[in-house]
């Protein structure tokens, strides 16, 4: 694999390491390669000599101080107070936490969250409904974006709880956080904000934004998988959701993955860092790449947001008259990762409840093309990508109507 | 005549995808002729079963409701 160049990339104060080799990795929302300095630092974890967070002796003090500092930097990357951070195994748990924890405290039974919500988020919406709670998902308006206005009307004496995205991983579309927070801290009721899209990538304030509780992944900030972090604001009542030893405060119990968290810690820490010169440079290759789609395939529309209300790394195009499977199998031949956007749409051949919402067909959901980039993507490779995405297009359509 | 399935799936707990997807899964390895009994108390299954029922060509025989469970009978027919 090709490697080298350290020095001259280490001045640019960027990870020496490019992870994905020789291939070009288009689909970061799906998974982002672990940044070799937060491998770094989680080997002498893994590699032994370090015990329990809470063991009574000086391994497990050591450890405790690990899991402690880790608590600091990623409750730093929001502003926020490092004793409101629960360790989770994922950002999924942190959402199911996040709603059913707050619901079960409740006096209410109404939420309020999006249509295009993170299926984790929905579906613990869904479990509420199923034990008698009622929920308002909120439609979005054609670019995805959710109205503060429609939230102000949603919320009813009984409303326990507003959860709506950061942005969207699907069609990148970034959502008025402030203007909502306003509106749910005006009427007192908890605002629930998944930002594992937003996170390292556009900057988020807790106290700025009103958030009460907010949901972090790892591996969105090139942090290790299996590990995630709900922050929640001390004045919060909630319902713990996995029972035992009384770890994280007694919000999560299980013995915390230390190597994953104290890797997530680092990842905060340089997406903190990074955020804003990363941002810079990753919307100007978003911008040409997304551009270049449009004029050499003129039927394509992108989807979602534009500029500012975008995420900075993230392109979202459907084209009508091909199968984005098809393409994605043409461009994995070619050497490049990408993605339709949505998993569910790849189980059951249905259109993606994202993409239904910003109103778009049946047929055109089905040629949903989703380029995530991220901390190794380069020029030339949003160079190969405009050379292959037409031509693959091209291919497919004349093959469909022969 | 009540309807005797060949093969049951218990899909309660289950959100959309999940009961399409197992509901597939099982008759991937049922003959066809045979009939799938699924049980879902996922609200939205009932919708989502019609509408996969007619793209897929499947036959969905008949669907009971029992409260908020749903059993939906489908019939494997290519």
């Amino acid at each position: 694999m090709a490697r080298s160049s350290a020095s001259s990339s280490e001045r640019l104060g960027r990870s020496p390491l490019p992870p994905s080799g020789p291939r070009v990795y288009l689909d970061y929302a799906g998974f982002s390669p672990v940044d070799p300095r937060v491998v770094a630092l989680m080997r002498p974890f893994l590699e032994g000599g370090v015990g329990n967070p809470n063991a009574p002796h000086s391994l497990g003090l050591e450890a405790r101080a690990s899991l402690d500092g880790s608590r600091a930097k990623v409750a730093r990357l929001f502003g926020a107070t490092p004793a409101g951070v629960i360790f989770t195994g994922s950002a999924t748990e942190a959402n199911n936490l996040a709603i059913k924890g707050v619901a079960q405290r409740a006096a209410g039974h109404h939420v309020v969250t999006s249509a295009i919500e993170h299926i984790s988020v929905i579906d613990s919406c869904r479990d509420l409904e199923k034990r008698g709670w009622t929920v308002s998902y909120l439609d979005v308006d054609a670019d995805g974006r959710v109205d503060p206005d429609a939230v102000t009307r949603a919320i009813r004496a009984e409303t326990a709880l507003v959860s709506i995205m950061a942005a969207n991983g699907e069609i990148g579309t970034i959502q008025p956080v402030q203007e909502i927070g306003r509106v749910t801290r005006a009427r007192g009721v908890p605002f629930h904000v998944d930002a594992v899209g937003a996170a390292g990538r556009v900057a988020l304030h807790v106290d700025t934004c009103h958030i009460d509780l907010l949901t972090l992944s790892s591996n969105d900030l090139y942090g290790p998988p299996g590990a995630g972090a709900l922050w929640v604001r001390p004045t919060v009542k909630l319902a713990p959701q996995i029972l035992g030893g009384g770890q994280e405060q007694g919000y999560r119990a299980g013995t915390e993955n230390l190597p994953a968290i104290a890797g997530m810690g680092v990842a905060a820490d340089l997406a903190r860092i990074e955020v804003a010169g990363e941002a810079a440079r990753l919307s100007g290759l978003r911008d040409r790449l997304l551009s270049g789609l449009l004029e050499q395939i003129p039927e394509a529309r992108m989807t979602g947001a534009r500029g500012a209300a975008r995420l900075p790394h993230h392109v979202s195009i459907v084209v009508p008259g091909v199968k984005a499977e098809g393409v994605l199998m043409e461009l994995d031949l070619r050497g490049i990762a990408a993605s339709s956007g949505a998993t569910c749409t790849v189980m059951t051949g249905e259109p993606s409840y994202v993409l239904r919402a910003i109103g778009c067909d049946r047929v055109a959901a089905e040629g949903s093309l989703c380029f995530t980039l991220g901390r190794w993507t380069t020029a030339g490779e949003i160079d190969t990508v405009l050379e292959a995405v037409p031509a693959v297009v091209t291919r497919l359509r004349r093959l469909a109507n022969q | 005549m009540p309807l005797v399935a060949d093969l049951k799936i218990d899909c309660l707990g289950l959100f959309c995808p999940m009961p399409i997807v197992k509901t597939r899964e099982a008759l991937r390895r049922m003959t066809v002729g045979q009939i799938l009994e699924m049980s879902s108390d996922d609200p939205g299954s009932e919708a989502d079963m019609k509408t996969w029922s007619a793209r897929t060509g499947n036959d969905l025989l008949g669907i009971e409701r029992d409260g908020p469970v749903f059993r939906f009978f489908v019939r494997k027919t290519r």
